[in-house]
């Protein structure tokens, strides 16, 4: 009975939470972008802050988007990890690198909390919706560096076991049994990452879909025509 | 020849009378919102004097406007490599400590405090925080503080004056300052445009209004590194950037901006110029020397048949044409050669330009005595009380030539005008320093009168819009009707 219902939980969190924030982060993050299109943004507040926000924002942005790009790679090329793993070297540099990085977005959120509540201005512009991803992201990163300490070699077995779960889950073909058995520090990893991802668009986080890309190829000047002469132009 | 159309604007220095009614216009339209309130799309600066935000002239500290390196222009404040690696903080991004923080008055206080044996005060309150704050700074807190060692000897185009000069400017006696009242100067190569990561600024290929898209803006705030003019602003409460609109929604509807309706001096011109847009880039990147020659060059001649038609080609409706052969933007800049841009070693290619200041003349101090005008009233140009290399740094880069032609030529219509008016200068005289000036009396007529004489409609001269071929238009108009504008219009909320 216990067994059972343990399963149904799993079921629920590993199943239908994923699909669920799946939709919420596309729906919402979409429909948002053509309703609301003013409010995407980056929200910056160097403008009223300019001292503590590069040791803050610099160090919690290069950490989480290395990180990102970790378990990016562990998903989408997990064979490549694998071999790139085989060599013992080379997976404890790769462990360490991912440890480091998990500090320095520690530290970078740490400083983000501590100038988001001394500095008077910058507190100002804090939504609650700020809070909650701050917390979120604390969950996510002291549940990270938890499994890395104590239920390492994360890189190796998350391409052997965590991959396929999700990969699973993309072919509509979901196979939890890779998952039950995981640590619950890593089930709450992953279940926070689900919410996460739910809760995505609600938030400021959505500047991330709109980080700018055509910049790096288009020419230096940017003229705009209306009406009839912008037709007549394209020709 | 690409010809385009640009709506340009004059300033005429000896004019201003540092009233400040432009700058309080302009914020009464558009600037008195939440997380607007330190800006100030229009100002009016003390030169010399450190200016808003404090000391803006200094490129080394804003990194501002485009640099030339072996024949190839860059951005000062960022490259493309950078403005991605620089995207979460950036390293010269402006903060409000550059400006100032807005306050206002606990006015209430001094309706609702208790009786007591003191007067009640209205505290000063931020408007950022709502917090009591101790006032330090201010958008213009140096005004009319021409002698200031604080402020005025801060000035970054002081750069090059001799000591002696230097003390002239800052003698007590013989202390001078002029107004230099500022707006965005919609260029023709803006920094602000070329460094949005988002692509959200744009210029309007009608009349060169240099917008910012709201909607795309997504506040990294590279353009505001990137102006050197320090035009381009960030809404902290919003989260997107914000510059001078030049009124556009007046100008489409044939009124003048609000700075430029508003202003008591009569100051302000505005009129149609049409220039090649195939030259800009080699223009920006002519030699210092040479800069405003080539920005004059590409600047074409309404009358002419050939850029009519090149005009014409290019789809700029004929009542555009017309309203810029009528152009007194275009008279000051081209005909008479006495406005001149701004700062044009920033290379973005200014699209005001500015008639400098004759000093003033009124009267100087001699040996203790303050002497007054009679008979050399029309003193050399080369005595001027502002140094001539001041006025070159400010709208020579560096040169004076130019600056010192534009005052000749002024000092020769006064000097023709009191002939012909006063008569206590000999016509003989008059003439001979027009020909010196490069000045017909026709012109020195003309000149006169769009200085001194000119109505609304003769100051501006702004083209029809034909918003009829907005594209907008095109879509059933029904759809639209009682919405805000054209089109549907997101409520500037700051997201979550
Ligand atoms: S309103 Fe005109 S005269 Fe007054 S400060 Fe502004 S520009 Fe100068």
């Amino acid at each position: 009975m216990a067994i059972e219902s343990a399963f149904f939980a799993d079921q629920i969190l590993f199943i239908v939470l994923p699909y669920l924030s799946l939709i919420s982060f596309l729906f919402v993050s979409i429909r948002r972008y053509f309703r609301q299109t003013f409010t995407y943004s980056s929200l910056s507040s160097q403008f009223l802050e300019n001292q503590q926000h590069f040791w803050a924002v610099v160090p919690f942005h290069y950490g989480i988007i290395l990180l990102f790009v970790g378990h990016l790679a562990a998903f989408l090329v997990p064979r490549t990890v694998l071999a790139w793993n085989s060599v013992p070297l080379r997976l404890y540099i790769l462990e360490a690198a991912a440890f480091v990085f998990g500090v320095l977005t520690f530290v970078g959120l740490v400083s983000i909390v501590v100038r988001r509540f001394s500095d008077p201005k910058v507190k100002l512009v804090t939504s609650p919706a700020d809070w909650v991803i701050l917390a979120m992201f604390g969950v996510q990163i002291f549940t990270g560096l938890y499994t890395a300490v104590f239920h390492g070699w994360g890189s190796s077995w998350f391409a052997a076991s965590v991959t396929p779960y999700l990969w699973s889950l993309f072919t509509l073909n979901p196979d939890i049994t890779p998952i039950v058995a995981m640590p619950w520090m890593v089930k709450l990893h992953i279940i926070g990452a689900y919410i996460m991802f739910a809760f995505f668009p609600f938030t400021r986080l959505v500047h991330v879909l709109v980080v700018p890309n055509p910049y790096l190829w288009r020419k230096p000047q940017v003229v705009r025509w209306y009406g009839i002469k912008r037709l007549l132009r394209s020709r | 020849m690409n010809v385009r159309s640009q709506i340009s604007m004059v300033f005429h220095l000896d004019k201003c009378i540092g009233c400040h009614t432009c700058s309080i216009a302009c914020k009464n339209v558009w600037t008195d919102r939440r997380g607007t309130e330190y800006m100030w799309w229009n100002n009016v600066e003390t030169k010399p004097g450190t200016g808003y935000p404090t000391k803006w002239e200094d490129q080394e500290k804003y990194r501002g406007g485009w640099e030339k390196q072996d024949d190839r222009l860059r951005l000062k404040s960022t490259t493309k490599f950078r403005t991605v690696t620089d995207i979460f903080h950036n390293p010269s991004g402006a903060s409000m400590d550059d400006y100032y923080e807005p306050w206002t008055y606990k006015y209430a206080d001094l309706f609702n405090a208790p009786e007591g044996s003191d007067q009640p005060t209205a505290m000063p309150i931020s408007m950022v925080t709502g917090e009591y704050i101790n006032v330090e700074a201010g958008p213009n807190w140096d005004d009319d503080l021409g002698g200031s060692p604080v402020y005025a000897a801060n000035d970054p185009n002081l750069e090059g004056l001799t000591e002696v000069q230097r003390q002239q400017l800052f003698a007590i006696e013989r202390l001078v300052f002029f107004y230099f009242p500022r707006i965005c100067n919609h260029c023709l190569n803006p920094g602000c445009v070329a460094a949005c990561p988002s692509g959200a600024l744009y210029k309007r290929g009608e009349d060169g209004i240099v917008l910012i898209d709201q909607k795309r803006c997504r506040g990294w705030r590279a353009c505001v590194a990137a102006c050197p003019y320090k035009k381009t602003f960030y809404n902290w409460s919003t989260g997107k950037s914000e510059k001078c609109i030049l009124c556009f929604p007046r100008v489409e509807t044939g009124q003048a901006p609000a700075c430029f309706h508003s202003c008591v001096g009569r100051i302000r011109y505005l009129g149609v110029l049409l220039y090649d847009a195939d030259r800009i880039e080699d223009v920006a990147r002519s030699e210092d020397a040479g800069l405003i020659d080539a920005h004059r060059s590409m600047i074409l001649n309404p009358h002419d048949p050939a850029v009519v038609e090149a005009a014409r080609q290019n789809g700029i409706h004929d009542a555009v044409i017309q309203s810029a052969q009528q152009s007194p933007v275009y008279k000051f800049v081209k005909e008479w050669k006495i406005a001149l841009p701004p700062h044009i070693e920033f290379r973005t290619l200014p699209m005001l330009f500015y008639v400098p200041p004759m000093s003033p003349v009124m009267a100087s101090s001699e040996e203790g005595m303050v002497k007054s005008v009679s008979d050399d009233f029309f003193h050399d140009i080369e005595q001027a009380r502002v140094p001539l290399q001041f006025l070159g740094n400010l709208f020579g880069a560096g040169h004076q030539a130019k600056v010192v032609y534009a005052l000749k030529k002024q000092k020769a219509i006064r000097t023709y005008r009191r002939a012909l008016t006063v008569g206590d200068i000999s016509m003989d005289v008059a003439r001979r320093m027009l020909t010196e000036a490069d000045c017909s009396p026709e012109e020195a007529e003309a000149i006169y009168n769009l200085t001194s004489l000119c109505t609304f409609d003769d100051r501006f001269v702004i083209p029809p819009a034909h918003r009829e071929e907005a594209i907008e238009m095109m879509l059933d108009p029904h759809e639209h009707r009682a919405s805000t504008g054209f089109g549907f219009v997101d409520a500037p909320k700051r997201g979550l």
